[in-house]
């Protein structure tokens, strides 16, 4: 439709047809205030806020709900349209409590904001305020009933934008009343999007009610470290007697590719690093009994039993474990020191999802994988397997938004009626492990119509729903493919090769843990190096790293029957509870010398010889990259003393191992290095690094212990991470090209466990979250995760 | 939940009249309300599940209707006018007539659980005020005498 042009206060504007003339005015930078309009939520012209003066219409216009007009003359901020905001002002604060300096919106109310702006100072109430006591809804969710100003945002948000419906209004006129849905207490997934949405002190959370003023903090936005769908939280922090504390997590400044969504796990589960199991000193086994310890003793234990194992049995008797929730820098930085220090490529982490099939699905074919932006505009979506409101629920969220505001069409095939069901066009229930089945169907295999269209499943669709579902499919344009960790290996490459005869197919696939995918494109793997590139021939490797092990090594089920066949003399788990989360017994480990970095004294750090207190992803800076493939920063934002970050770790092994550290970490030397000037016999090697760096207009690191370091590396050698760095470190998300990696093989699909995570679980971490777990112990119908 | 038979056919024919299935509420909650007395935890439930809404949702609109209620009532409610012209003519000098007489206040219900008493709106009978309703009846032109010759009625026929 043409834009239409229209004059707000004096300034001649143009928006496109059908705008809100609220919208309208934001874009050209005249603020016209509001509490009900929320922008992606349905209109409700409750507050009369937005009231303007439209020339020619009679009476004051809400411009929440109005429409532009051609011709429009618009007034925003005449005395009229004042004195009608001063007294909408006054009659909220009618009954509003003036408890603002106890108050946790205190300092960032839009009430404060209104009452200050239009100086509502004087009321013509003589009346006594309406008091009611505050009331708890859940662990999380506090409502203190005065203090609203019925925006209705919470309940709009919780319905239309998390589809849960938990919150109502009751009553009617000045008695109305926001309600929950179980009478006194809310049963919902407790994401605390209407605590966050509250534009006053209405509701607020258990987590950070009255701990702190909000000026009281530093704000820093890095990525959640929960699921893998990488939110931006933006993280309040103080200082505190242990360090940094984190107090608040939020979106409010909807940065990032969730903009203001985060789930529980975002928004309230950063608190599992002041549990008091944390660990905050070396520990090392001494007569049977791991007794604390200072870190050059830790350090100096580890790197003389490694250095021996190594020379006496060779690498191949050395096992790494990495980790799922450690930064791309710290993953590239492990596989690099298994392969270059230890000798080995007996290296692997949890795996939740296949990327190498994916990698080696998509070789050489570029503009195949969708963003995490892009679910939110799609024309339509597939989803195979997963259950996103559990296990991503961002993906969940952009989604639904995407279905409400933007009509994509959803086609779900799926082992259980997931909740997404809701919003899909299509549905086709299949029997559990059945999904890749369906793909088969899906690329034109009939022959498996039969077992899908299976009478005995209950809700199942017959035979002529399948094919038409599969017709209405194969139809649509530019959709995005969503797929869990049902499918694997040769699954992947068929679903790859049913969406390239569709036009403008894109894929996602789905792994638990915030940056498995990282650790994937890191090279934790016993056959593959960063960028998916085989061991054998590994050239570039070859080239950069040295002398390399090119024997395939071994994976973690096999490294733990080397354990147990007392060949694995030495286990190096960094970040990762093989024990605790893929149910090894840990006698296995016995005979082998274990050392392990980590937060807590999980199962595996229990039977370990060494443990060494770990910082988490909110303790230390570099990048990850999530399950989509899009690459974030991480930022440090909190800190507890006497931990250190995983990569200082491994840097310090190296060293007290007595390998050269410069060959590890690429720090210092740039000023002196050959920039590749000189020629002839005498010349040295260019320094490639020092190259690369000086072309990128990066300065040379300065400590072995900077992952920024390595980051330059990454992006140097580790194919499609070359991304803008100014945009990275300006907090954008940049979508990684997969195409351009190595050809890697099929893996074992018996080696994918995928986490099966909920929306109030999260792995090892999440049993250390006082939050997580409170919202459990109050959810008694739902059943207890087995077993962790 | 079981419904008469009367009930299940005006629910069928009410779903027919509106594009869409939440839109027949309020005249099923009410159809319900004067089959079962009032709108129980069950005839929530049950009508929830029929309109594809949220329990909450029908609380919602049960609390906004005053003539809708949770809580079961006298099976005589009582509903005495004292809006402006029923005011004038003797309209409140009536309600505490009804308060005394009966023993309750405004929404009680007696111990037999005969009557109950609400103090409501115009009910459209300004010409004949001060009226009164006894669940769908009119009674007009009321006097003290008048209104508890009118109870006495209702008690005999309610206790028969």
């Amino acid at each position: 439709m043409a834009d239409v042009n229209l004059i707000v206060d004096g300034k001649k504007i143009t928006a496109p047809a059908g705008a809100l003339l609220i919208e309208a005015c934001k874009n050209v930078g005249i603020e016209v205030p509001s509490f009900c309009y929320y922008p992606g939520l349905s209109l409700q012209g409750a507050c009369r806020m937005c009231v303007v003066k439209v020339e020619k219409m009679p009476k004051l216009q809400t411009a929440c709900t109005t429409t532009v007009t051609e011709g429009m003359i618009v007034a925003t901020d005449s005395d009229e349209v004042r004195q009608a905001r001063k007294a909408m002002v006054e009659l909220l604060l009618g009954n509003h409590p003036l408890d603002c300096p106890v108050c946790d919106a205190g300092g960032e109310c839009e009430l404060q904001d209104m009452a200050f702006s239009y100086g509502a100072a004087e009321s013509k109430f003589m009346e006594a305020k309406n008091h009611k006591e505050e009331q708890q809804w859940s662990p999380v969710v506090y409502f203190d009933r005065p203090r609203c100003i019925l925006c209705y945002r919470c309940v709009r948000v919780c319905g239309e934008g998390m589809d849960v419906w938990a919150l109502g209004v009751q009553n009617r006129g000045v008695s109305s009343i926001i309600a929950p849905n179980q009478e006194d207490h809310l049963d919902c997934e407790e994401c605390g999007m209407c605590i966050d949405i509250c534009p006053v002190g209405a509701l607020t959370s258990g987590a950070y009610r009255y701990k702190t003023r909000p000026w009281e903090m530093n704000h820093v936005s890095t990525i959640c470290t929960h699921c893998g769908d990488g939110c931006k939280t933006t993280l309040g922090v103080r200082q505190c007697d242990t360090g940094t504390e984190i107090v608040r997590g939020d979106n409010r400044d909807k940065s990032g590719i969730n903009n203001d969504f985060l789930c529980i796990k975002g928004r309230y589960a950063f608190d599992f690093a002041y549990h008091k199991e944390r660990l905050t000193q070396p520990l090392i086994r001494k007569n049977g009994k791991l007794t604390p310890a200072t870190w050059e003793e830790a350090f100096e234990r580890i790197g003389k039993r490694f250095r021996e194992v190594r020379d006496q049995d060779g690498g191949g008797a050395i096992g790494v474990i990495g980790s799922n929730r450690t930064t791309n820098e710290e993953n590239y930085l492990l596989s690099k020191f298994a392969r270059v220090v230890l000798k080995t490529n007996n290296v692997d982490h949890h795996r939740t999802a296949d990327y190498p099939a994916l990698a080696a699905a998509l070789h050489g074919k570029p503009g195949k994988t969708a963003s995490m932006r892009d679910v939110l505009t799609a024309p339509a979506i597939l989803l195979i397997g997963n259950d996103p409101t559990n296990q991503h629920p961002l993906l969940a969220w952009q989604i639904r938004t995407n279905v409400r505001l933007r009509r994509a069409k959803l086609y779900v095939i799926n082992s259980a009626p997931i909740k997404l069901r809701r919003q899909a066009a299509g549905f086709g229930l299949v029997p559990a492990g059945a999904e890749a089945k369906a793909v088969a169907f899906l690329a034109g295999d009939d022959s498996l119509l039969d077992s899908l269209a299976d009478s005995k499943i209950a809700d199942g669709l017959t035979r002529d729903a399948w094919i038409a579902l599969r017709e209405t499919i194969r139809a649509e344009q530019n959709m995005v493919i969503a797929f869990g960790s049902e499918l694997r290996a040769q699954d992947i490459e068929k679903l790859a090769g049913f969406a390239s005869t569709l036009t403008g197919a894109k894929l996602i696939c789905l792994g638990d843990y915030s940056n498995s995918r990282g650790a994937s494109e890191m090279g934790i793997y016993p056959d593959l190096l960063p960028g998916y590139e085989p061991v054998t021939p590994a050239d570039k490797f070859q080239k950069e790293w040295g002398n390399l092990p090119t024997e395939k090594g071994l994976s973690l089920l096999e490294m733990m029957d080397a354990a147990k066949a007392g060949t694995l003399k030495a286990l190096y788990v960094v970040g990762s509870n093989p024990v605790g989360r893929l149910g090894i017994d840990p006698f296995v480990l016995s005979k082998s010398f274990v050392v392990v970095q980590d937060m807590f004294l999980t199962e595996t750090a229990n039977i370990a010889d060494v443990v060494l207190p770990a910082a988490n992803a909110y303790e230390k800076t570099g990048t990850y990259t999530n399950t989509c493939g899009d690459l974030q920063l991480v930022k440090k934002a909190g800190e507890v003393s006497n931990t250190k970050p995983d990569f200082e770790m491994i840097v310090r092994i190296a060293d007290a191992m007595g390998s050269d550290v410069s060959g590890l970490v690429p720090f210092g030397s740039g000023t002196h290095s050959d920039m590749g000037q000189t020629r002839g016999a005498q010349s040295g090697e260019a320094d490639r690094h020092a190259v690369w760096l000086e072309a990128h207009n990066l300065e040379p690191k300065m400590t072995p212990f900077d992952p920024m370091a390595i980051l330059d590396e990454i992006q140097r050698l580790v194919a499609g991470y070359d991304v803008s760095r100014v945009n990275l470190l300006a907090g954008n998300d940049q979508h990684l090209e997969i195409a351009a990696s190595g050809a890697s093989s099929f893996q074992d699909p018996v080696l994918i466990v995928p986490a099966n995570d909920n929306l109030f679980s999260s792995g090892t971490l999440g049993r250390y979250s006082k939050t997580l777990n409170s919202v459990y112990e109050n959810k008694s119908a739902v059943p207890e995760v087995a077993a962790d | 939940m079981r419904f008469s038979e009367e009930f299940e056919t005006r629910f069928a024919d009410m779903l027919t009249h509106y594009p869409t299935k939440r839109s027949a509420l309020v005249p099923t909650l009410l159809y319900a309300q004067d089959e079962i007395g009032s709108l129980s935890d069950e005839v929530i439930q049950e009508l929830a599940q029929r309109l594809e809404l949220t329990e909450l949702e029908v609380r919602n609109v049960i609390s906004y209707y005053s003539m809708l209620t949770t809580k079961p009532r006298g099976k005589y409610n009582v509903q005495v006018c004292t809006n402006i012209a029923c005011m004038l003519r003797g309209g409140e000098e009536l309600l505490d007539h009804c308060k005394k007489k009966l023993g309750i206040g405004h929404q009680g219900t007696t111990q037999d659980g005969l009557f109950s008493l609400e103090e409501v709106e115009c009910i459209g009978a300004c010409s004949w005020a001060p009226a009164a309703q006894v669940n769908y009846d009119f009674h007009e032109n009321l006097t003290n005498t008048k209104m508890d010759q009118i109870l006495d009625n209702y008690k005999k026929k309610g206790t028969q």
